[in-house]
């Protein structure tokens, strides 16, 4: 499960030569990792894992952060949040690291929580949901959107277009349930009302009954589906097999090429809130996100030969927001790496841009996602 | 209404049928052994899973389904052959662990090989569903249905008309009586696994087109059939047929008429009160213990 000394020695063996002389001798920067390779989350995991390593390698071979090259250490907690906790632990105390990136899982980022905050160490998670920085720690921060964005950018696109009356069909998993209740949090704010409210199982083979149900709700305008995975490309499926009509809203949880190959033409017209890299090559050419996402894209397929994903985009947001505030802080002290944390403004990442403060330890907004419709069996950006 | 009624039916019927073909795997185990084999999620799995890698080959579909069934009529051996026979005359308990062991074997060997990622088959005969009477279904939902019923009859003619059928059946009655009438029950029990493998397979590979395919689908479907296979009662082939559909159509049912957050927990009620009141099951036969 540990993976450090592999990757740090292969690179200072192969470019010791290389190195500028300040980048030797001097102790290296240790950056923790606690990640979901293998288990359930490891289609999150995986790819977080992957981009860390390519990324160090990177910035070690260009002279490292402050003349210190970057090691990483890395456990697996094969996506059981409890085992998290355990291997933050020996992050903390044994392995002595500077900087946490850890937590695929939103249980995970939880279950190190109370450690992390008494140890008093910056901690920058890669899960989701909404009560991982609020309320606020002090030392935890996040990358990735929050469902209840997601939920504010469908509503936001529905309320363009007029329509008020949805119905609602979530997973039953965490990431279903937990964007559920925040789609019911916002819909209000957003004059909508739901008029179904339906759920299905994450390996459910067939949703038409559910689907019937709500086609029969009458006045209903649009289906919101939140859920991750194969589920929401049944649910797909089986919207054209009944022939409904009304628009198919769907979760950035679906925000993957994998979800238009899976349900085909049924895809036809779905819309959802995706972060900018699955449309990469679709973004106007002054987009200020366009340079970050195309290079991170490129970079991920030459070592990969695999698209890359928005949940290794999360990590590198993580790992270069990291070195950004260790910069600032010119040095690797925890409370000063943390203020410059909090004190980040205007950082471009593949996720959107962050603006931190001392209230607001994510520092996205809803400009962070785009909404997208399938067309033609690819992705269209939606003005 | 009769239209809604209709849909939640074909639902119903559909994933049942489905459920219907895992507990008939479970039968077919259990009649040559007594042994319930929780690997039989884990058959179903790699039968979709084989087709698929195969068919991305590029294999025509038809090559990499039968194929696909041979592999996993193979993994059936390999598993009796290398994990269940070795543990010799062990009681059932020891070798129903066995199975699950296996079936994690099969399920991270799957992972690693053919990856997490989740995949589909080309229907067989199109996507354009079939409407009939305001409801909708899916050329697919008549293959499931179709084959699980050949496959029915088919198992039916095998365990009543065959020799080989009858001897298995001799063997999961008395292992001891049916060795000392000739019997080779060592084959018998290696035919049950491949049998039930390539069963597995035949189901995997025709709900992966409705359904997808991945390394972890095994466990949901396992568990389904082997609620379906205990409904119906264990071992009996009519049983685990009865048993898989109305599990599917009691699932459609709730999820249309009363809540699709009670779904999944009908089953297990359901379940509840067959087996506090018979519980051998709807089918299953009476034993009679002598004392």
């Amino acid at each position: 499960m540990k993976k450090r000394t592999l990757i740090t020695s292969a690179i200072a063996l192969v470019f010791a030569q290389a190195l500028p002389a300040a980048a030797q001798g001097k102790d290296p920067i240790r950056i923790g990792a606690v990640l979901s390779t293998t288990g359930p989350a490891a289609y999150l995991g995986d790819p977080q894992l992957k981009t860390l390593q390519t990324y160090l390698a990177q910035i070690n071979q260009d002279g490292g952060v402050l003349g210190r090259k970057l090691e990483l250490v890395h456990y697996d907690d094969a996506s059981e949040a409890a085992k998290a906790n355990g291997f933050a632990k020996r992050l903390i105390d044994d392995d002595k690291v500077d900087l946490l990136i850890a937590g695929t899982t939103t249980g995970a980022t939880m279950a190190m929580a109370p450690l992390v905050e008494k140890a008093g160490i910056p901690l920058i998670s890669l899960s989701g949901a909404v009560v991982v920085v609020e309320p606020v720690k002090k030392w935890i921060f996040k990358t990735p959107h929050t469902d209840r964005m997601a939920a504010e950018k469908v509503f936001e696109d529905m309320k363009k277009r007029g329509i008020t009356k949805v119905g609602l069909l979530s997973e039953t998993s965490g990431f279903g349930q937990s964007g559920a209740k925040e789609t019911r949090a916002v819909a209000q704010k957003y004059g909508i009302t739901l008029v179904a409210d339906e759920t299905y199982g994450p390996k459910d083979t067939d949703v038409t009954a559910q689907l019937t149900k709500i086609r029969a709700v009458p006045g209903i305008q649009a289906l919101f589906v939140f859920g991750l995975g194969q589920g929401p490309a049944v649910v797909t499926k089986n919207y054209a097999q009944l022939g409904l009509t009304v628009p198919l809203y769907q979760s950035h949880g679906v925000a993957s090429n994998e979800f238009i190959r899976l349900a085909g033409k049924a895809a036809e017209g779905v819309r959802l809130p995706s972060p900018a890299l699955l449309v990469a090559n679709a973004l106007a050419a002054n987009d200020p996100q366009k340079p970050l996402v195309t290079s991170y894209a490129a970079t991920y397929w030459k070592q990969y030969k695999d698209e890359p994903s928005t949940f290794g985009g999360y990590a590198l947001d993580a790992l270069m927001l990291g070195v950004s505030a260790i910069k600032r802080a010119g040095g690797t002290t925890k409370e000063a790496v943390r203020s410059a944390l909090e004190q980040t403004r205007g950082f471009m990442g593949t996720t959107g841009q962050f603006n931190l403060s001392a209230t607001d330890h994510m520092g996205l907004d809803l400009s962070a996602f785009r909404m997208l419709e399938v067309r033609d069996g690819g992705w269209t950006l939606l003005k | 209404m009769l239209s809604q009624l209709l849909q939640f039916l074909f639902s119903g019927l559909t994933v049942g049928a489905t459920y219907a073909l895992a507990a008939l795997g479970f039968a077919i185990i259990y009649n040559a052994s007594g042994v319930i084999n929780f690997a039989q999620g884990e058959f179903i799995m790699l039968g979709g899973m084989a087709a698929v890698a195969l068919a991305a080959l590029g294999l025509p579909l038809p090559v990499a389904i039968v194929l696909a069934v041979a592999v996993t009529g193979l993994a059936g051996l390999l598993i009796e052959k290398f994990a269940i026979e070795p543990a010799g005359r062990a009681d059932v308990v020891p070798l129903i662990i066995i199975t699950i062991g296996a079936s994690l074997v099969v399920r991270g060997l799957v992972q690693v090989t053919l990856g997490k990622g989740t995949h589909s088959l080309p229907a067989f005969s199109g996507e354009q569903p079939l409407a009939i009477a305001g409801a909708t279904l899916l050329p697919q939902s008549l293959w499931v249905v179709g084959v699980a019923a050949v496959v029915v009859a088919a198992l039916a003619w095998f365990f009543g008309r065959t020799a080989r059928g009858k001897a298995m059946l001799a063997t999961s009655h008395n292992r001891l009586a049916a060795e000392l009438v000739g019997i080779s029950t060592r084959s018998v029990l290696l035919l049950s696994f491949v049998l039930s493998g390539a069963l597995g397979a035949v189901g995997g590979i025709l709900v992966a087109p409705l359904t997808y395919t991945s390394y972890d689908m095994g466990i949901m479907l396992g568990l389904k059939g082997f609620v379906a296979a205990t409904l119906g009662g264990l071992g009996s082939g009519l049983g685990a047929v009865v048993g898989g559909l109305l599990l599917g159509v009691l699932e459609a049912m709730t999820a249309g008429y009363i809540s699709s957050a009670y779904k999944d927990a009908m089953p297990f009620v359901l379940i509840l009160l067959v087996l506090f009141f018979m519980p051998r099951g709807l089918f299953g036969a009476k034993t009679i213990d002598r004392v």
